[in-house]
């Protein structure tokens, strides 16, 4: 139901191996048993969610490996994937106190996914079995991403009924289509979709596209509607035509569509400097392509894609070539041959051949849909406006949270602000039971 | 280089470290091994009518990370037949003159006790040893410890083997008693040479929760064993400080020593010797590498000349309580440049000691929140500098006035030398509480209103 039926064989992300796999008991508590367990840590402090870090690792220690799940839920329902698609080198671990010591910091995201995964292993009706009273309230998330499904399974352990609208096929957004392999697989993504899905009372449609009209709807047949619609397509900078393609799509089809090969990629060119530009440098790397080079307008040191993902790319073998930026494709009959750009250090221009060009220069925004909402606001930036405690917009019965918010970050931000939206929700039912 | 040799009772020893009576001293040739590893003696595992053991035997505790910190055992004495260990203890002394090999015992009647002694000292037993400790299975036969918690008794036996003993005589006493001089007395009292301690302490160590049976698991039961290995150290250690203001001989200590360190300290506390069981049946013998290494080059540090010049010099200083200097007092001081932020000394004076270690940056009614009940005026907003520190990161301040001195706060800190307690005096003069009460000034009779008086508490 979840759409796990929805994940054939020969993904090209089923050739690649996990970074970090799933810690024996063993390996957990020995790690467990190094952190020192500080007072007001500062890995909390840096965790988006407000994970009790600290007191999840001790009662993995002890042991405990259900308490240490219920902490990490308390505050995140997606803890099992943050733990492996956070970047915890900037945020939990890139704060722990080891680092001050020169030390090695705790490996936060394995034993959070060692608590997760273990827990519900061994109990999967963890939290279910703590659910409220259905309360007869409905609550409909458009988008069944990392936003609306946090909000969905909060509101759902509240006692309410949520319908989660998605367009696609296959639930669970960037989660499952984005996420690079090697962090998370699309198969866990959506096992921890039905993990949510079986906390209450959740409706999944999938393949509904919502529309201004539908969307008007939905405010009257609905108590509250949360938005958790994510970005657009790839920005693709006025390139076209075959050969050309936008990152988080070709991230979208190798890890779903085993139609897909880049067998017969040499050279393969990725434009753009962020996050989603390595990734998919260092998955066709990974993938065998022999020649994969970042195409960089500015230069290392102002690039905002996390340096620790750069280095581990150019292990493997990416290569960044700064200051150039693109102008158009070559192409040798209807063939690509190679992307032009502009020198940004210096007078001209230069060609790069390849057999793939792959735009990672950033995503649209899905404007149109929130605007639908009477006093929901977007800002010059495309994204949508709420109050930062609560997710609501300046329409009082519409939320809304995840990258159409916050204009693309982390699963953990969205997390956060589905969390955020659900205590805001049920509060204004006068159903909240701090 | 020191001389580590040890003199025991008139036995020589090329240094101070011995094998306990346990598995490691099993047979002649695992004691061959240990002379070749470098171990100075190996008391012999204890001879007697030989039993039968169970499966499984041992237990452990482990803590965090550490495999074993405490060790127990439900085996017995040695399951081999005498006259195997007596033939293997004659060719051992007959190889290792240079090393001491003692001879444990635990048999039940004095015509046994005069047999077996006859019998060790004729294939060469350097020293006796008459195991009066083990605190499990042969104690519920009337030896073992049933025999060292029974001052009466354990003289009685010591008289039988002192009638016929040509070498020394060690009385290993069980740790299992009220206190621990009353035996070590006992043993004096009935002409033994020296006395050893401690043996295991009486225990369980765990329970298997599946099956609701301690262990170690032996079926669908379990026993209570003997526990050893680094737990037991400091009850062995004031163990040792008791008999050592008491005993005038020499005392051959035991119990959790496991590195060089460890056994200096034995010996400051009063031991002229140690001896090893857990830390080689983890480890292994070449453990004893560093124990001699260390050893000597704590010596040469130190000045000293011997190993028997480190032997008591603990001891003066081992005191009751109310001979301690209460004038004397320190304060915490923690350092910024090594400081990694981690608040544990924050959270571990708040709730476990007197609340004085604030957190810069914090108004009074944060302070209240977080249980404070002093509230200091300027608490100084100290940056951290630890190499990884964060821009911003300030260090715990510790308020003296109401610091009181207990160490808590530098147990508990990760970074070793980050916290340090520094004198501060509260008088020049040493005071004593037993001084106190003598002049009159505190615990005085007629009840506590009059000590109140009596320490001059009336305004309050």
């Amino acid at each position: 139901m979840s759409g796990l039926d929805e994940l054939p064989t020969g993904r090209l992300e089923e050739r690649m191996k996990e970074k970090a796999p799933l810690y024996s008991r063993g390996e957990a508590i020995t790690e467990a048993n190094r952190c020192i367990y500080c007072a007001d840590a500062p890995c909390v402090e840096a965790c988006p969610s407000d994970i009790d870090i600290p007191t999840f690792i001790h009662k993995i220690s002890t042991e405990n490996v259900r308490g240490s799940a219920r902490t990490i839920f308390a505050q995140n329902l997606l803890g099992a994937s943050c733990a492996q698609v956070c970047p915890v080198e900037v945020l939990c671990a890139g704060s722990c106190v080891y680092n001050t010591w020169g030390r090695p910091p705790i490996e936060i995201g394995r034993l959070q996914r060692y608590a997760t995964t273990t827990a519900l292993t061994q109990d999967p009706a963890l939290l279910s079995r703590k659910k409220r009273p259905a309360t007869g309230k409905k609550i409909a998330c458009i988008g069944a991403g990392p936003a609306s499904l946090a909000a969905a399974g909060q509101l759902a352990l509240d006692g309410h009924s949520v319908t989660l609208f998605e367009k696609r096929r296959v639930p669970g957004g960037l989660n499952v289509t984005g996420v690079a392999p090697y962090k998370l697989f699309a198969r866990d993504a959506l096992a921890e979709v039905e993990f949510i899905l079986a906390l209450g009372d959740i409706e999944l449609k999938t393949g509904v596209e919502v529309d201004d009209a539908a969307a008007k709807r939905l405010l009257t047949d609905y108590d509250a509607v949360f938005i958790g619609i994510g970005l657009g397509p790839d920005s693709l900078l006025g390139l076209l035509g075959e050969g050309v393609v936008g990152a988080t799509a070709l991230i979208e089809q190798l890890k779903l569509d085993p139609t897909l090969t880049v067998d017969d990629v040499g050279t393969a060119l990725v434009v753009g400097g962020g996050n989603t530009a390595v990734d998919i440098a260092h998955e066709l790397v990974l993938l065998g392509v022999p020649d994969v080079r970042m195409i960089y307008r500015k230069t290392e040191s102002v690039m905002t894609g996390y340096a620790h993902e750069l280095v581990a790319a150019r292990k493997h073998g990416v290569r960044l070539v700064e200051n150039r930026a693109p102008l158009d494709v070559v192409r040798d009959g209807d063939k690509l041959a190679g992307l032009r750009t502009q020198r940004m250090d210096a007078e001209g221009e230069q060609i790069f051949p390849c057999d793939l060009v792959v735009m990672a220069v950033g995503q649209s925004r899905l404007t149109g849909l929130a605007a639908a909402f009477e006093g929901v606001q977007l800002d010059d930036k495309g994204r949508v406006v709420v109050d930062e405690a609560t997710c609501r917009t300046g329409n009082a019965k519409v939320y809304a949270g995840g990258d159409c918010v916050n204009g693309g970050k982390e699963v953990v931000n969205a997390a956060q602000h589905g969390k955020l939206a659900a205590a805001a929700i049920s509060a204004s039912f006068g159903a909240h039971h701090g | 280089m020191a001389d580590l040799s040890i003199d025991f009772c008139g036995v020589k020893s090329p240094n101070p470290f011995w094998l306990a009576s346990a598995p490691p001293t099993n047979t002649g040739d695992q004691i061959k091994r240990a002379f070749d590893a470098g171990w100075g003696g190996a008391v012999w595992k204890t001879l007697g009518n030989p039993i039968v053991n169970t499966s499984s035997r041992f237990g452990a505790v482990n803590y965090g990370s550490t495999r074993m910190m405490g060790l127990n055992n439900i085996e017995l004495i040695t399951d081999r037949p005498l006259e195997v260990n007596l033939r293997e203890m004659a060719d051992v002394k007959k190889n290792y003159q240079e090393h001491v090999v003692v001879a444990s015992l635990m048999v039940d009647t004095k015509a046994e006790w005069h047999e077996i002694v006859h019998k060790v000292q004729d294939v060469g037993a350097d020293l006796l040893e008459l195991n009066f400790g083990c605190p499990h299975g042969m104690c519920e036969r009337g030896m073992g410890s049933a025999v060292g918690a029974e001052p009466e008794v354990l003289k009685t036996i010591v008289g039988w083997v002192m009638e016929i003993a040509k070498v020394p005589v060690i009385v290993k006493l069980t740790p299992n008693v009220g206190d621990i001089t009353v035996p070590a007395l006992a043993a004096l009292e009935a002409g033994a040479d020296a006395v050893s301690l401690i043996n295991t302490v009486k225990s369980i160590v765990g329970v298997d929760l599946d099956r609701m049976v301690p262990y170690p698991v032996v079926g669908d039961a379990s026993s209570n064993g003997g526990y050893c290995g680094p737990a037991v150290k400091p009850i062995a250690l004031h163990m040792l400080g008791q008999v050592a203001h008491v005993f005038p001989k020499p005392i051959s200590g035991i119990g959790g020593i496991s590195n060089w360190r460890d056994a200096a300290e034995f010996m400051a506390l009063g031991a002229t010797g140690v001896q090893v069981c857990t830390a080689v049946m983890h480890y292994g013998y070449r453990i004893v590498e560093d124990m001699i290494e260390g050893l000597n080059d704590f010596l040469d540090d130190k000045g000293m000349a011997s190993a028997m010049d480190l032997v008591g010099k603990a001891v003066p200083q081992y005191k009751n309580w109310g001979e301690l200097d209460m004038n004397y007092h320190v304060v915490a001081d923690i350092d910024p440049k090594s400081c990694i932020g981690c608040q544990l000394c924050v959270v571990a004076c708040m709730d476990g000691s007197h609340q004085c270690i604030h957190i810069p940056g914090m108004d009074d009614t944060e302070k209240k929140r977080r249980g404070h009940v002093v509230f200091p005026k300027n608490v100084p907003n100290i940056a951290a500098t630890a190499a990884g520190a964060k821009a911003g990161a300030r260090v715990p301040w510790v308020h003296e006035e109401q610091c009181v001195g207990c160490n808590l706060c530098q147990l508990v800190c990760p970074v070793e030398g980050t916290i340090t307690m520094r004198e501060q005096r509260k008088a020049p003069e040493s005071i004593t509480w037993n001084e106190r009460v003598m002049a009159g000034t505190d615990l005085v009779p007629g009840g506590l209103d009059a000590t109140r008086k009596a320490r001059g508490l009336d305004a309050e």
